[in-house]
């Protein structure tokens, strides 16, 4: 029973950590059907963001970093998407092998930058310490990943641009017709969906290690929360993110580690089963 | 067609980075039969360690301190008055390609030994290659133990140099409930039931063993299992990033050095940048050498490290093995007078050499070295201050044949 | 780029259009390619050579695997690794069993099994390892493809999906030490069928048997097809829906074109095992599996001989990149994809058919159709890269 009451927390927090990364992508993958596998190496982006920025915020660098990073990885996107996504609409799996090949290049490029072994980011005295099992730095990254959507959802639904966003994930031809840039709307979602990467590289420094590697190690799992919530689904993104976190929570406790991401997977596939659009569909009538 | 022009210019420059690789191709073919290993004025050596890959980050350390040793032997005239040329070749972190690899280095270059690997998995993978083609190979790791290949040199610790000193130095400390925490590998699974048999003989409690895939990073759930269980320390067996994860997220459950302790087997000098010594700092590990070691060759040894590759640079476990590795080959053949595999393994046996860690005595029979046993703690300034060691040398013992209570292991 | 403007679909002309000589180029090709490959390449390559080319043959087995179920299907599997495992370790459980001769595998000593278990005994016998690997793959593939595509799970969510049971896989494979030898895998082989695996001639003779399977199944998946089948095939690559509104069904088809990919993935593995000595789950892992469609894109995604062609050349590449400048090939690797896919789609053989167009369209026509795509397309017809939405 104790456990039970335990593991809630610890699953939120895994929750919130999926949740910031799977967020960016929900969007990217959700309103133009893009399959960036270099998400990854965005979060990455991030991560080295905060640890240049040490040179001169010191350990406040963590929280100096979060616009920094937004808009590293928010460009870094922005590049990806002019130079070789908008090429590639309508044709989503070549869109994952091309930025599979970006990602390979991006972590070379990591690794001749700043080497291969990991680097350090100093967390911030004020998240040393915690309350009961969870710490502060957890607290943080949660009061994060609530941020994000709050900001995500006020900006979808209160904001002409993106009810404009809103309106070519529905139907990007009847958007078109209706006099909305579209292409110039991809632009700023693949600069807000790779920004959020970036938001979340910097968070996850203070848990994880950054090295090249950083991207590989959340890039599945980011996938997973997005194909089990749903394409473009801010409500379906949080609802999985929940979900799987409590899941692995519990079956980490009660299993080990390796069983509990096994049967992550094995709930995903049979989730996808019952509801394969995810758990929330948009309502179009396009017809593939 | 609107555009075929500039797609049959695109086709062209696809095709010649294509051919570019093929162009490449016939250089090292011919090169291969130019130096064998017996004739000419140079003698080539072999080193294959994962220059990519989730591995590079450890092994390209020790590739680094194997050539500062080559360089050095050449400086010094080389061996039987010949240059040592080093052929560096990229495992890429995989282990078929570490087999494949070793081939072309016997096949093709035919060198005259090969110094290579990290992970246990790579290892055995190699093996039935040098086996069968009886080549030798110089592995610079700890590892498990319960392997004795005749063609390979285990220049790094066995279990009983690295995990039973370990152990040794918790039990002396008072340390009796114990919490195993490893990778899920080949490594921490065999050196946890050596563990297990020992606390068992030893009036030691085992609370909890917990494994994590390789490159996990969430390890909120087991630290929580770690603290609920109340160990008087953690056995750390854990490998690569995921060492990383599991202090800083160790650290920020409010667990400390003094009420825990860790001992890790797989983190030294170079880990400790990366996780942070913050998170790390007053930590316990096992190993046979730390930069800190004192002594006249340690000394010479850093120097020359960092004067060759930088001052930020840190010296560590690994890299000195692989650095003793080429010394000791080098001085087996200028016993041998030959290059030549059997008569190098027949002249290693007995070879005492004064190395970085002190005096290393290859034993002919496993091919494995007496090593002296160093524990360490973690500095707030990165560096590892030894507290306790073995006093002298320790027989290798890779399947633990003189300790009563590993009978139940082989 | 004007890849909405050119969703056009054009379709090869009915096997009977090209005149006879136009028939006979593909036959032609196909016997020289062979001859190439069974009598030229082990007489003119060194042994370690000739290894090397049969570990490429057997990525391309794989690679013939997903250019039918990708190019012609448009199912992009990213998971064929598993049922490359599958294989594989099928055949290594049996070349472990046997080198043992009645004894325990040496990693399950290590790592303290006892007895050997149940799922290893059936493997005593070669001949349900070898149909193991091949069957197992398949019942594994029609399982998963029955319920993934009657829900009509497609596209980007089919490519995860793969992708995630690959992941899967390798947890569980590493996971389960005492039974799978871990991260380890299976490795130290020493006899095949009575014959010394290490001995030059028993490598010659397994490239032999490398490449005449591969030959065989490729004419296999030719006339796949080249069938009514492989017509409908195509028609669900293009427009699921409406193959369904004719009453066709399409889960059906897709699911036994991914079986059949499977198997052919299963046998590559169970080949591959002898040739190269190890099966370790880093073989079936994400990366690999990824490795190798990249590879079908490299040489031509909507050709078979494209997708074989491309396994071929990248694995060529790769070992040839390494052994020049180990640091680079990550760059070179991840600059060939980004090439690829933005400038030739159709990968190298989309750039021979595209470049013989344009030579072809300066030239005054002849009697034969402008689209007819000879020996360059034998896999299929040409299509503008253009999938169907997600």
């Amino acid at each position: 029973m104790e456990a039970i009451v335990n593991q809630l927390p610890i699953g939120l927090s895994i929750a919130a950590v999926l949740l910031l990364i799977a967020l960016g992508l929900t969007f990217t993958f959700g309103q133009m059907g893009v399959i960036n596998m270099a998400h990854g190496e965005f979060i990455m982006a991030g991560a080295y963001t905060a640890y240049l920025l040490q040179g001169w915020a010191g350990r406040q660098a963590v929280l100096v970093a979060l616009p920094v990073a937004f808009v590293v990885a928010g460009v870094m996107g922005l590049i990806l998407e002019r130079v070789a996504i908008r090429h590639f609409y309508g044709r989503p799996l070549d869109t994952l092998l091309l930025t599979w090949g970006v990602s390979l290049v991006l972590q070379q490029l990591a690794r001749d930058l700043f080497g291969a072994p990991n680097v350090q980011v100093r967390a911030p005295e004020w998240l040393q310490g915690g309350v009961g099992i969870l710490p502060y730095n957890r607290l943080f990254i949660f009061a994060l990943a609530v941020g994000s959507v709050v900001a995500i959802w006020g900006y979808m639904n209160r904001t002409s641009q993106g009810r404009r966003m809103q309106a070519v994930m529905q139907n990007r031809q009847l958007a078109a017709v209706s006099g909305i840039n579209t292409g110039r709307v991809d632009q700023r979602t693949f600069f807000i969906g790779s920004g959020l990467a970036g938001i979340a590289g910097v968070a996850l420094t203070l848990i994880g290690p950054v090295g090249p590697a950083l991207g590989t190690y959340y890039i599945v799992d980011a996938f997973l929360v997005v194909v089990a919530g749903g394409l473009g689904q801010l409500r379906g993104a949080l609802i999985a993110a929940a979900a799987l976190g409590l899941l692995n929570s519990y079956a980490e406790f009660w299993t080990n580690a390796s069983l509990a991401k096994v049967i992550v997977f094995v709930v995903i596939i049979a989730f996808l089963q019952i509801r394969p659009q995810g758990l929330f569909v948009l309502k179009a009538r396009a017809l593939t | 067609m609107r555009n075929s022009a500039w797609r049959i210019g695109a086709a062209i420059a696809v095709l010649a980075t294509g051919l570019a690789a093929c162009g490449g191709e016939p250089s090292t073919t011919t090169g291969g039969t130019a130096a064998a290993s017996g004739g000419g004025d140079t003698i080539k050596v072999g080193l294959l360690h994962s220059l990519s890959g989730t591995m590079a980050i450890s092994e390209v350390t020790v590739r680094d301190a194997e050539l500062l040793a080559v360089e050095e032997i050449n400086k010094a005239g080389g061996v039987l008055g010949k240059q040592l040329v080093p052929v560096a070749e990229d495992g890429a972190s995989d282990w078929p390609t570490f087999a494949e690899k070793a081939t072309k280095l016997i096949a093709q270059d035919k060198v005259a030994t090969v110094f290579g690997g990290w992970t246990s998995a790579s290892r055995k993978a190699m093996l039935p290659v040098f086996e069968k083609r009886k080549a030798l190979l110089w592995y610079p790791v700890q590892y498990e133990g319960l392997e004795s290949s005749p063609y390979i040199f285990y220049t790094g610790a066995t279990t009983n140099q690295q995990i039973v000193p370990g152990l040794d130095y918790l039990k002396e400390k008072g340390k009796k409930k114990i919490f195993l925490v490893g990778s899920d590998y080949v490594f921490p699974r065999t050196a946890n039931k050596i563990i297990k048999a020992y606390a068992a003989a030893n009036g030691m409690q085992v609370l909890g063993e917990e494994y994590t895939p390789l490159g996990h990073t969430e390890y909120s759930t087991l630290v929580n299992k770690v603290v609920a269980a109340k160990p008087d320390a953690v056995f750390n067996t854990l490998n690569g990033d995921s060492n990383v994860a599991f202090f800083k997220q160790l650290k920020s459950a409010g667990v400390t050095a003094e009420q825990m302790p860790v001992m890790s087997v797989s983190v030294a000098e170079e880990e400790v940048k990366g996780i942070g010594v913050d998170n790390i700092a007053g930590h316990l590990v096992a190993w046979n050498y730390y930069q800190t070691t004192e002594n006249p060759a340690n000394a010479k040894f850093v120097e020359a490290f960092k004067a060759k590759y930088g001052a930020d640079r840190v010296t560590s476990d690994p890299m000195e093995a692989g650095y003793n590795a080429v010394y000791l080959w080098a001085e087996a053949v200028k016993k041998a007078g030959t290059t030549e595999v059997e008569a190098v393994k027949k002249a290693a046996g007995g070879i005492a050499l004064e190395r970085p860690e002190g005096t290393v005595t290859i034993d002919g029979e496993n091919q494995h070295m007496y090593k002296t046993a160093r524990i360490g703690v973690i500095e707030p300034d990165g560096q590892i201050k030894e507290v306790w060691n073995s006093g002298k040398p320790i027989k290798p013992d890779p399947y633990l044949k003189t300790y009563s209570w590993a009978g139940g292991l082989t | 780029m004007t890849t909405t403007v050119r969703n056009v679909v054009r379709v090869a002309p009915p096997p009977a259009g090209p005149s006879w000589r136009g028939r006979l180029r593909a036959p032609a090709v196909f016997v020289l390619v062979a001859v190439l490959a069974l009598v030229v390449a082990p007489l003119l390559l060194e042994p370690f050579r000739l290894g090397l080319l049969a570990k490429y043959l057997c990525f391309g087995i794989v690679a013939l695997g997903i250019g039918l179920a990708w190019g012609q299907g448009g199912m992009l599997t990213l998971g064929q690794g598993v049922f490359f495992g599958l294989g594989g370790y099928a055949m290594g459980m049996y070349l472990k069993l046997h080198d043992a001769g009645g004894d325990l595998p040496d990693f399950m000593v290590w790592s303290g099994v006892e007895k050997l278990p149940a799922l290893w005994v059936p493997f005593e016998n070669p001949v349900f390892a070898v149909a193991f690997a091949v069957i197992g793959p398949v019942v594994l593939a029609v399982l998963l493809g029955s319920l993934v595509f009657r829900q009509r799970v497609r596209g980007a969510y089919f490519a995860i999906l793969t992708q995630a049971l690959a992941a899967a896989t390798v947890i569980l494979l590493v996971g389960q030490q005492g039974l799978t030898g871990g991260t380890n895998g299976l490795t130290n082989f020493f006899d095949l069928f009575g014959q010394d695996l290490a001995a030059d001639g028993t490598q010659r003779g397994l490239y032999i048997v490398v490449a005449a399977v591969l030959g065989v199944l490729y004419l296999v998946a030719w006339q796949l097809v080249r069938s009514r089948f492989g017509r409908l095939l195509i028609a669900i690559r293009d427009g699921e829906d409406r193959v369904r509104f004719l009453g066709y069904n399409p889960a059906t088809v897709k699911t036994v074109t991914f079986a059949v990919s499977a198997g052919m993935a299963g046998l590559a593995g169970a080949l591959f095992v002898p040739v190269v000595g190890i099966i370790s789950p880093a073989l079936l892992g994400v990366v690999p599996s990824l490795e190798l469609v990249v590879a079908v894109a490299v040489g031509g995604r909507f050709s078979l001989a494209g997708a074989v062609l491309g396994a071929v050349v990248m694995g060529y590449a790769k070992t040839s990149f390494s052994e020049q400048f180990a640091d680079g090939w990550l760059y070179l690797q991840g600059a060939l994809f980004i090439l690829v896919m933005t400038l030739a789609p159709k990968g190298i053989f989309g750039l021979a058919a595209t470049a013989r167009d344009f030579v072809v369209s300066r030239r005054p026509r002849t009697g034969r159709p402008l689209m007819s795509t000879g020996t360059a397309d034998i896999g299929g017809p040409l299509i503008e890269a253009q999938e169907p939405r997600a």
